[in-house]
């Protein structure tokens, strides 16, 4: 059976020349970047090279990473270093109902140690309000973070206009761009985001590395110690071989950024119109005018959503929802539940597909043709 | 080999080494087999620790070691609402619940059922010490040949009608062979301990769990003549028959549950094994459920069951209009005990079964059980 990978937005596979790039890093270089021998310098050398590529890309200075183990790792050093950093200022911390739970479980974390988080709504197409975040906004507010693009539903959240209104706040502006910086083109400037996360393995690179982006001005209370790394931000020898590859995959991505998003929004076309060609019920969650061209949320209505995946996969469609919790057992979607509210039908009966460089056209045709007996047995059943 | 692979059988896996030979078994027998992990309960500690994500990881090491896809199913609200609520309204009425027969009532026979077929599936698997077999165009269902393991007791709910989408591979089976397969394929769980025990309540103190739901109310213990002979810390903590935990101190012979007065809060107790007080010589079954096509308006002889794993006793029923059925025991039964099911086989065919609702001795309802 062939098999459809429609969960781009859960990871990607190593793009080709990342796969060259890190072999050749694999055969050559293997020195600890802090020694002070040749060996030393020769990976030290490829960590600058990779850190001035990925600075760039984000238009940031150099000295503005700091590699991580990933996404989650960034946030949870955004989150806890800011809060504890800027402790004498306030304890108050503002987010979202939306946000991933690599932001949404370090923010409850505080709040059990007597943090005081306020958790923004949003509206029935993902957004977040800029008057609630002003009405929200305290003087003993210290840290604001809101994601970039949301990974269920791919809604845009306005991080710039958020920027410049908290630039006159003492709030640090912490944004997850995890899902945003493999189709956005991510200006740390512009956006006046103090701290900003991104993770290799979203956009064609290897698993285990991402960055936080950190504004000079700001400072963090270190999460990890040992060695004096990454300016002691995050202490432990630096994962040169996935920093190399995620570098890579920067590289492919600056250049081939524009055309993915043509391809993905292609895709999108064509997957919502042999859809429609096969006389389904759906509907879309979220924002068609507002939204990154990589992911869609679908509900079909009476259809259920874990009995619906595993038809999916039993079909050979690598597809998801929601999270999945303990035992392999799918939670209803926090994002639709605050989008929809606890009682929406839609929090039980929606797909995530997320498209990558190598989905063909002719993919969507098969899977929208594959989907309908599938979601017909379900209604029947119902 | 006869060509199965366009045969869907989905297998409910524990993470146990039953169903993991199912699974197994099905798999070299050419099936398209698809493992199914239940999340029926939620008993996650303050660490974070949960009992069914160990079970799941073992579900998964046993299909990727098959190379079977698995998935998980969550029935927590259903298993709630229709085992779990019943097991406390039992208890709260005085009567003594079988949780198990009612979750391969209600869960595992029915809702499974509909997720799998939901699935494609052409059969249900699970790993169940029972046989079906077809005679006369008739599915029936057979005891596991394993004496000492055959599970029909707790099946005997399960409706006709879905028996022809059933399959028991482990039927034919003694538990050690089973053993005995799983570790010659260097199963992941082929060393697992059985489970034990009530599945929610797992290897927990019962008192304890039953404590957190229901509030005990102690009271006395008394003779049937209203001799006090002491405290009992909650009527729902005993058990017709029960020797263990009574604390009656004194010469004689040991003291024995033999009922329980709700309306008091009273729990009955008399002395010796074969007190007269826990004898019976019929009883009155309701729910019941036919696995086989019979003429029942006709007393119908056979042999039952009235607690799992117990020898067979010869009885006659009597099926009443309205569905109910009057059991007559052959000898005087023992601890008959109301909640509990009674089962009935003729030969290893299992015919069926009801829940203990009223026993008698004499024709005389024995109101001392409660």
């Amino acid at each position: 059976m062939s098999h459809i990978y429609l969960d781009h937005a859960a990871t990607t596979p190593l793009h080709e020349s990342v796969q060259e790039q890190m072999t050749s890093v694999m055969q050559n270089h293997f020195g600890n970047p802090s020694s002070i021998h040749f060996f030393g310098r020769d990976s030290r050398k490829l960590l600058d090279q990779a850190r001035t590529t990925i600075a760039k890309s984000i238009n940031a200075p150099f000295t503005s990473l700091i590699f991580t183990s990933g996404g989650t790792e960034a946030n949870n050093l955004a989150i806890f270093g800011s809060a504890y950093a800027n402790e004498q200022y306030g304890r108050h911390i503002i987010t979202t109902q939306i946000e991933h739970h690599a932001v949404l479980h370090p923010c409850e974390r505080l709040e059990s140690e007597g943090f005081d988080v306020t958790y923004l709504p949003v509206d029935e197409t993902g957004q977040v309000d800029l008057n609630q975040l002003k009405e929200a906004l305290r003087d003993d507010t210290i840290l604001v973070t809101i994601m970039s693009v949301n990974n269920e539903v791919g809604v845009i959240q306005p991080i710039q206009e958020i920027g410049e209104l908290l630039e006159e706040h003492q709030a640090v502006f912490h944004t997850d761009a995890v899902q945003a910086y493999g189709v956005q083109q991510i200006d740390v400037q512009e956006m006046k985001v103090d701290l900003l996360t991104a993770s290799s393995h979203k956009i064609y690179g290897p698993k285990g590395v991402g960055f936080l982006y950190k504004h000079e001005k700001h400072h963090l209370k270190q999460q990890v110690f040992g060695g004096e790394q990454e300016r002691k931000w995050r202490s432990g020898t630096e994962n040169t071989l996935a920093i190399a590859g995620f570098e890579q995959a920067v590289k492919v991505l600056m250049e081939e950024r524009e055309s993915r998003n043509t391809h993905y929004q292609a895709l999108f076309n064509e997957l919502i119109a042999q859809l429609e060609k096969q006389e389904m019920e759906f509907s879309i969650n979220g924002d068609l005018n507002n939204r990154v061209s990589n992911i869609v949320n679908i509900s079909f209505p009476k259809t259920e959503v874990e009995m619906f995946l595993t038809n999916l996969d039993l079909a050979g469609i690598a597809v998801s929802s929601g999270s999945a919790c303990t035992a392999g057992s799918i939670d209803p979607s926090h994002v639709l539940k605050a989008m929809y509210g606890e009682e929406d039908e839609r929090l039980y009966n929606s797909i995530r597909f997320s498209f990558g460089i190598h989905n063909t056209l002719d993919e969507m045709k098969q899977v929208a043709e594959k989907i309908q007996p599938i979601v017909e047995r379900l209604k029947s059943l119902s | 080999m006869e060509d199965r692979s366009n045969i869907r059988v989905v297998v409910g896996m524990s993470g146990g080494v039953d169903s993991s030979v199912t699974a197994l078994l099905l798999k070299q027998q050419g099936y398209d087999v698809v493992g199914i992990f239940m999340k029926n309960w939620d008993d996650t500690d303050e660490f974070g620790v949960c009992t069914a994500t160990q079970d799941y990881e073992d579900v998964a090491r046993v299909c990727n070691q098959l190379d079977i896809p698995y998935y998980s199913v969550n029935f927590e609200s259903k298993y709630w609402d229709k085992v779990f609520q019943y097991f406390l309204d039992e208890y709260k009425a005085g009567r003594t619940p079988n949780p198990d027969v009612m979750c391969n009532k209600e869960i595992k026979f029915k809702a499974f059922l509909d997720h799998a077929v939901g699935l494609g599936a052409d059969y249900l698997a699970t790993g169940h010490y029972a046989q079906v077999r077809e005679k006369d165009g008739q599915v029936e269902m057979l005891r596991g040949v394993d004496d000492n393991k055959d599970q029909t007791y707790f099946l005997n709910q399960i409706s006709k009608d879905i028996l022809p989408k059933i399959m028991f591979p482990l039927g034919g089976l003694a538990k050690r062979e089973v053993r005995e397969i799983a570790e010659e394929h260097d199963l992941a769980t082929a060393s697992k301990k059985d489970s034990t025990g009530i599945c929610f309540i797992g290897e927990r103190n019962f008192k304890e769990f039953l404590s957190e739901y229901l509030p005990a109310q102690p009271g006395e213990m008394q003779t049937l003549s209203g001799e006090v002979k002491g405290r009992h810390d909650g009527l729902m903590y005993y058990t017709i028959g029960q020797r263990q935990g009574l604390g009656i101190g004194g010469s004689g012979d040991p003291w024995f549950v033999v009922g329980k007065n709700l309306t008091d809060n009273v729990l009955y107790v008399e002395q010796g094994f074969h007190h007269e007080a826990l004898y019976s010589d019929e009883l009155l079954a309701v729910d019941v459920n036919w696995l086989v096509d019979r003429d029942l308006t006709q007393p119908l002889k056979c042999t039952a069951k009235f607690r799992y794993r117990q020898k067979d006793s010869g009885v006659t029923v009597h099926v009443n209009e309205d569905g109910t059925a009057n059991v007559i025991f052959d000898e005087p039964q023992r601890a008959i005990t109301p909640g509990q099911a009674v089962v009935f086989y003729e030969g290893d065919v299992c015919l069926g079964g009801g829940t203990i609702d009223e026993v008698y001795r004499e024709q005389q309802p024995l109101s001392h059980l409660g």
